[in-house]
């Protein structure tokens, strides 16, 4: 876990790279949960994401579960190395296993700072 | 219940339940009870036990139930059933067609327990036998279709339809909520499809794609029928090139035969391909079922809906197979599942595949070159009679403008031994198939001559291939040595008992797995499935050839 990042009840983590564009993946947390994970269903570039809603699926060898947004803008770019390389999720989930940039207007209020994502997920 | 005839020497009870009643005794005796009633009396809730009496308790089974009866009365009585219908020479078509199961595939597969009745082939180390038959079809529907991955299998071409249908949805979630039929797909097809959209609320839409070309507007998947239900041969690259270039899934339902003439629906540029392999040596059965199937591009293979065989490796690194992805739907996806498909009909998928490996690619496109010929000679000959067809493109199907006399040629063909399927009152509509032999191409011939306006005509040889411009097929298929490696019945025997050495079925004990498939299918039951009475019907056949089946 890191300290620079926001965090989503659904468990993705936000890093804020520049000004209204984000990078988001799923936390360790999430990813030790669901086990080894072996298929990511994304959005495609220019696909529209609002926050708190659906955006893809995350398939492990013994569940599938949707991927939440952490929040609502565009879609810039996804990363074609975690769909063709799912087990990064595991090995990497805060760097390779990154899933996706979006551009945003503004990240919503209720995203977790790293202090309060681990309360959240010990609570 | 101790009472014969139930446990006569050979009753089908005493032969099919494994107690006999000195055993019954002594259980009930252990049990506590007089006899099985009076047990059944006391374990079943008298709220759900049946009221034969009128007195709010428990009746006795054998009061609702008919006396059973012996097996070779059981046989007696379905040998009535089926020669109470009549069988003519099907040539009406639409899905369905003849063809020779050849004998060594009937006896060695659809007649052989260690084939009918196995289990689901969850446990690869117990199935590698039919997991290997079930590669084999694959193959075939890949080489065939064009596309890069097939599940094996479906219960028909209708159904596969429908799974396509949902598959364009789930794949082009934002293309609104319209999908396209052409007008020209088969009815049966047409019927599950609109059955599938009403259930979902999507909105189907009839487009003649060969003259209309694809339409402006949304919508998220169209199906292509190639060639059509009429018959019709027809380009249809211009139609899937512009499906797909708004996003939405072509898929083509396919004639397996007539791919070994024309171009693949992969080569047409198809999404998806779906069809049926019923004329691969599957009989018409009144319909079915037959293997259908469901064939995609790569890169939809995770929404395949049903069954699907992968090659892997086993614990010592040898070439193993085993179900992929399939489990998956069932044990990891469960409400989120593709699809609620989990039925195969894996004997009969085997059985086409196998008919593939006997015939091979070189057999395969005898089959279909003979087909489309032959019915290019009959085209010629009913076009120098006086005929006019309503369309020269064709492979195995003709429609025939009969103005006025569609009902009586009908009547002719059927005194003849034929069945045709009419349009109104001016058109016959017949399609050819692999069991039409040139003494039937004279039959139909003679059966029209009272009908032309030119007869006396003869028949002559003609080439198939009219109006096929650019939609020859080129690429060659079934280049696997298992279909080049077993062409004389022997070695096709030994093959398929190689393969059913490797499956444990109840042929050999029990399977530690069960459930719907549990296949105890007696032999009694399983005669009547080659007899002609049953399985040479057409589904459209007239209701009064069919009244035994449809009683």
């Amino acid at each position: 876990m890191s300290a620079e990042l926001l965090y989503s009840k659904d468990h993705e983590w936000v890093r804020v790279e520049s000004d209204g564009v984000a990078v988001i993946g799923v936390t360790d947390y999430a990813a030790e949960q669901l086990g080894d994970v072996v298929y990511v269903d994304l959005p495609e570039v220019d696909d529209e994401i609002t926050a708190g809603t659906e955006m893809g699926e995350i398939e492990s060898t013994k569940s599938v579960s949707d991927l939440f947004s952490p929040l609502s803008g565009t879609v810039l770019e996804i990363n074609d190395a975690v769909v063709d390389t799912p087990e990064l999720v595991n090995s990497s989930p805060f760097e390779e296993g990154w899933l996706l940039k979006a551009r945003f207007e503004q990240l919503p209020d209720d995203l977790l700072s790293a202090e309060d994502y681990k309360a959240f997920t010990e609570s | 219940m101790t009472a014969s005839p139930e446990h006569a020497h050979d009753s089908f009870v005493r032969r099919h339940v494994g107690t006999d009643p000195d055993t019954q005794r002594h259980m009930l005796e252990v049990l506590g009870y007089e006899s099985l009633d009076e047990m059944l009396t006391a374990a079943v809730p008298h709220t759900i036990l049946l009221d034969t009496e009128g007195q709010g308790g428990a009746g006795s089974a054998a009061s609702i139930v008919p006396e059973g009866i012996t097996e070779p009365a059981a046989l007696a009585e379905l040998r009535a059933l089926a020669d109470r219908n009549t069988v003519r020479r099907s040539l009406i078509g639409l899905g369905y067609h003849g063809t020779h199961t050849p004998a060594v595939i009937q006896r060695n597969v659809l007649e052989n327990p260690a084939w009918y009745t196995a289990y689901t082939p969850y446990q690869p180390e117990i199935s590698q036998g039919r997991l290997e038959a079930l590669l084999t079809f694959q193959t075939m529907i890949c080489d065939l279709t064009g596309m890069d991955v097939s599940n094996a299998s479906t219960l028909d071409e209708a159904t596969s339809a429908a799974e396509a249908l949902m598959l364009a949805r789930r794949t082009a979630k934002r293309n609104g909520n319209v999908f396209l039929v052409d007008a020209d797909t088969l009815p049966a097809t047409k019927a599950v499809l609109k059955g599938r959209a009403d259930g979902l609320g999507i909105e189907l839409r009839e487009v003649d794609f060969a003259t209309e070309g694809a339409p402006e507007g949304e919508y998220f998947g169209a199906l292509i029928q190639y060639p059509g239900a009429s018959g019709r041969v027809w380009d249809p690259r211009d139609v899937i090139s512009e499906v797909k270039s708004t996003k939405a899934v072509a898929i083509v339902s396919a004639d397996l035969l007539a791919l070994t003439m024309l171009a693949s629906p992969g080569t047409l540029g198809a999404d998806v391909t779906v069809g049926t392999s019923q004329r691969f040596g599957i009989p018409l059965g009144f319909g079915g079922p037959h293997a259908g199937f469901v064939a995609v591009r790569k890169g939809l293979e995770r929404q395949l809906p049903g069954r699907l065989v992968g090659v892997s490796v086993d614990a010592e690194g040898n070439p193993a197979y085993r179900l992929s992805l399939q489990t998956r739907e069932q044990h990891i996806r469960r409400e989120k599942a593709t699809s609620a498909i989990t039925t195969a009909q894996v004997l009969l998928a085997v059985m086409a595949a196998m008919y593939a490996v006997y015939h091979g690619p070189e057999g395969l496109t005898r089959i279909g070159r003979t087909v489309a010929d032959r019915t290019a000679a009959l085209a010629d000959l009913l076009r120098r009679s006086g005929f006019e067809l309503v369309r020269e493109s064709f492979f195995d199907t003709l429609e025939v403008r009969a103005t006025g006399v569609a009902a009586d040629l009908s009547a002719s063909l059927r005194d003849a031994g034929y069945l045709v399927h009419t349009g109104g009152d001016d058109i016959v509509h017949l399609s050819l198939d692999e069991t039409i032999t040139p003494a039937d191409l004279e039959a139909i011939s003679a059966a029209f001559a009272p009908h032309a306006p030119n007869p006396g005509q003869e028949l002559q040889d003609a080439d198939s291939g009219s109006g096929w411009d650019g939609l020859v097929r080129e690429d060659p298929f079934l280049q696997h040595p298992v279909f080049s490696s077993f062409r004389s019945e022997t070695a096709m025997m030994r093959y398929l008992r190689r393969l059913a050495d490797r499956d444990f079925a109840l042929d050999r004990g029990m399977i530690p797995l069960g459930s719907c498939t549990m296949k105890l299918n007696s032999a009694t039951e399983m005669a009547g499935i080659t007899w002609a009475g049953f399985n040479a019907l057409h589904p459209f056949a007239p209701a009064r050839t069919s009244r035994a089946t449809s009683r």
